[in-house]
């Protein structure tokens, strides 16, 4: 009795389960087989370069010139992206089509390519730039063509637009905890900033020097000096150094200096091990140039290393590698790029259109769960919350994942206390 | 060349006159808004072209630093720019507000005393001729003097271009640093973002370089650009002869100095920033390489290779982005190797014969005057 009057029940239970899980993808699949192919008059109402089946972006990076090595990362993330957005359908039932433009590390040629970009090819969206000055010989050409830019580098903050999505992060997420982290783990009392001579090293240090004169007890910096881009001699300030015994070297040294700057310091005899170093402004991208044996012991604050351990960034990395070769490192920016693309995807279907306002007021809010770094959600100051991690240099010019912050942490561009 | 020069000789205005009907109806006719001001963005840099033909072509001074005085042109009109779009209620998030964002990021609270008389748009513009044209008297005094000239001077402008890049970059707090002076918004109330605004600065650009093709006409064709070239040929005779070379020297090196800042100032008009990469050496050698593809020793050629070497930059970065600096490159060598006189010299020893003999068929047809105009007009444009 007991199991006739089972089986109509379990009978009954398991069609009801089948039929809720059936639901949603029965209520999905003809929203699906609609939004696959929204008219092009819908979706694009500013006169874009969409067609129905193909939308148009651009792709702004140096590939010549100085920054060409910092750059080129940025270039294989952003096709990779692409590539597999279009892959999975493309967005809004269009392929992705891109245009590159070489900014040749020239800031008046970046404006000039992004006009082009934006005037002449109507690139619904550009993902591009790299340093600071690209970005703001650019942001007035996005602002007055209204376009949509994507830039992957962490930078200094002080600066939010609507027609930019930053993917890095501004500086007091770079920052902030990993000093916490120094002084907790190492207990470090003293601190040497250095820095290269322009906007973001020394924005950096200010909020660095502030957090460690009122944020932090006990803890004061003793030196702090700047060099200019592709300098070479670090050897008075390595003595600087040796003299002020510092517990901690804060450093935001950029580019082919680096390479000076570790072997310098390696051949000084400060040994890593003893020495606490951090810097903010060395990815696996440039210890390919300094060499892991020069840097192995050091510390790095960013949001992503090439060694993070979770699901994602294993495919990410091994798609990466597959595309570009297995030679190739990831580092940070080269990441958040990656992120660019996927971004405006998932913005563009939220909002249901490629139309650049509409783009730009979906942004706050969206969500992408398979981000390498983990989870990241766009502020409605345009930034990404991403977490803090510190990385341990390896000799193999990787870096082994020592803190991550507990949780995402609020991009805050304009750092109240910090300026 | 065997007669004494005069002043627009009919070939000179015929020349001239081509070179206006390209720039002021031609460009503007066939281009759109974007590359119309692109061709305004090379145009400035003509400027520096024109300068260079008559102080390296004629004087004989081959300086390698004249993007020093294009920057000191670009600056003063950028400082000009951005204080007027820092005013107060712009910005009102800065903890100064008032002075440019670049200082307020640099802990600076009090505008610096050389940004007070850029407030003033009648004193920015004199300082923009001024201030190069005082620099380059210092320079060319404490040089020209002393008798330092030939490669000696071309290393010393060198590194006067690399000591300016480098004064830029690190007082960045005055200067903005290796960002440069960006968001540049309105001249005197006038906004000059919008497309009208870069049409008819395109036109105030071309008249004012026109303006500056008959001034060094005029001082190539006098008495004094006779001694420029005596100068450039035998130096030891004409200071025997009596004449203050220095003063020759130091005068031809303001006027280019000078004529180098008015294109600068256009630049920061046109393209809405100024920065420190438009300083340093590169971007001097290749204002000299400009000069060269067009032939040193013209002046319209100058606006001609100009244009040429940036066109070819442009739409070669355009189709190969990974690739087209090479092809540059390669270009360059070409000028140099197969023709040292540029592209006036492959026009006089080629198009030229051809055009005169033409002429000469075309006199017994003295019905259509126009013809010829249009003929070279083409020519040219080629």
């Amino acid at each position: 009795m007991a199991s006739q009057d089972d089986r109509p029940q379990s009978e009954l239970r398991r069609r009801l389960l089948m039929g809720m899980a059936a639901a949603p993808l029965a209520g999905f699949l003809p929203k699906a087989a609609f939004a696959q192919t929204p008219p092009t008059s819908a979706v694009n109402t500013t006169g874009l370069a969409v067609t129905d089946t193909e939308v148009t972006v651009g792709i702004l990076h140096s590939v010549t010139g100085t920054m060409a090595i910092s750059e080129t990362g940025s270039v294989q993330a952003e096709k990779l992206a692409i590539e597999q957005i279009n892959a999975s359908g493309g967005v809004l039932g269009r392929k992705i089509k891109f245009i590159q433009e070489d900014g040749a590390s020239d800031w008046p040629t970046f404006a000039e390519k992004a006009k082009k970009l934006l005037v002449n090819d109507k690139c619904a969206a550009v993902m591009g730039c790299w340093t600071s000055a690209s970005r703001k010989a650019v942001l007035p050409v996005f602002e007055q063509y209204n376009g949509m830019l994507y830039y992957p580098t962490f930078y200094e903050g002080l600066e939010q637009s609507k027609n930019v999505i930053y993917t890095g992060q501004e500086a007091t997420q770079q920052i902030i905890a990993g000093l916490d982290w120094v002084v907790k783990e190492k207990g470090a009392k003293t601190f040497y900033l250095l820095g290269s001579d322009y906007i973001w090293p020394r924005t950096s240090n200010k909020i660095a020097r502030k957090h460690i004169e009122n944020f932090l007890k006990g803890t004061k910096v003793v030196g702090e000096e700047y060099f200019p881009l592709g300098h070479t001699q670090f050897n008075s300030v390595i003595n600087k150094i040796k003299l002020t015994k510092p517990d901690v070297i804060y450093a935001i040294i950029v580019g082919g200096s680096n390479v000076a700057f570790y072997k310098q310091l390696k051949a000084a005899g400060i040994d890593m091990s003893k020495q606490t170093l951090v810097t903010i402004s060395v990815t696996e991208d440039e210890i390919d140039g300094i060499g892991g044996d020069n840097i192995a012991g050091a510390y790095a604050c960013m949001k992503y290393f090439q060694s993070l351990d979770n699901p994602n960034n294993k495919e990410f990395v091994a798609a990466f590698k597959k595309m570009w070769g297995d030679k190739t490192v990831i580092g940070d920016v080269t990441q958040a790029a990656y992120l660019g693309p996927w971004l405006w995807k998932l913005t563009v279907e939220k909002a249901g259109s490629f139309d650049v306002d509409k783009v730009a007021a979906a942004s706050a809010g969206i969500e992408f769960n398979k981000a390498p770094e983990g989870y990241v959600k766009i502020h409605d100051n345009h930034h990404l919350w991403s977490k803090t991690r510190v990385g341990l240099a390896q000799k193999d010019g990787q870096f082994k994942v020592v803190y991550e912050s507990p949780d995402l942490i609020e991009p805050n561009p304009f750092p109240k206390g910090y300026q | 060349m065997k007669r004494a020069p005069t002043f627009m000789d009919r070939k000179d205005l015929l020349a001239l006159a081509t070179v206006a009907v390209i720039l002021l109806i031609v460009f503007p006719a066939l281009l759109d808004g974007f590359r119309l001001n692109l061709v305004g963005k090379y145009l400035t840099y003509a400027f520096v072209a024109v300068g260079l033909v008559l102080c390296w072509g004629y004087g004989g001074i081959l300086s390698l630093g004249q993007g020093v005085f294009f920057a000191l042109g670009g600056y003063g009109m950028a400082m000009y720019l951005k204080l007027e779009a820092s005013s107060v209620e712009n910005t009102k998030i800065q903890s100064t507000p008032g002075i440019p964002d670049f200082m307020d990021w640099n802990q600076i609270t009090e505008l610096p005393l050389f940004w007070q008389p850029f407030h003033s748009f009648p004193l920015t513009l004199i300082l923009i001729v001024l201030a190069p044209a005082l620099f380059a008297f210092v320079i060319g005094s404490a040089m020209f003097k002393r008798r330092v000239s030939g490669v000696y001077f071309a290393i010393i402008t060198q590194a006067l271009a690399a000591i300016a890049t480098i004064l830029i970059i690190g007082q960045q707090g005055y200067t903005g640093g290796v960002n440069g002076i960006t968001d540049l918004r309105t001249l005197h109330g006038w906004d000059i973002r919008t497309d009208q605004a870069k049409f008819i600065l395109y036109f105030v650009n071309a008249a004012l370089l026109l303006g500056v093709v008959v001034a060094a006409m005029f001082v190539r064709d006098s008495k004094l650009g006779r001694i420029l070239v005596a100068m450039r040929d035998k130096e030891d005779r004409v200071r025997f002869s009596g004449y203050s070379v220095a003063n020759f020297q130091i005068f031809v090196f303001c006027l280019a100095g000078v004529f180098a800042a008015i294109g600068g100032a256009m630049f920061t008009l046109q393209v809405g920033f100024m920065s420190p990469s438009l300083v340093g050496i590169v971007p001097s050698i290749e204002m000299v390489i400009f000069t060269a593809v067009g032939g040193r020793l013209s002046i319209l050629g100058a606006i001609y290779g100009t244009l040429a070497v940036n066109f070819a930059k442009t739409s070669l970065s355009e189709s190969f982005p990974e690739l087209w600096l090479l092809g540059l490159g390669g270009l360059f060598i070409a000028v140099v190797a197969v023709f040292p006189n540029g592209l006036a010299g492959l026009w006089r020893d080629y198009a030229q014969p051809f055009i005169d003999k033409a002429l000469k068929l075309r006199s017994v047809d003295p019905a259509d005057p126009g013809a010829e105009v249009a003929k070279q007009a083409a020519a040219a444009a080629e």
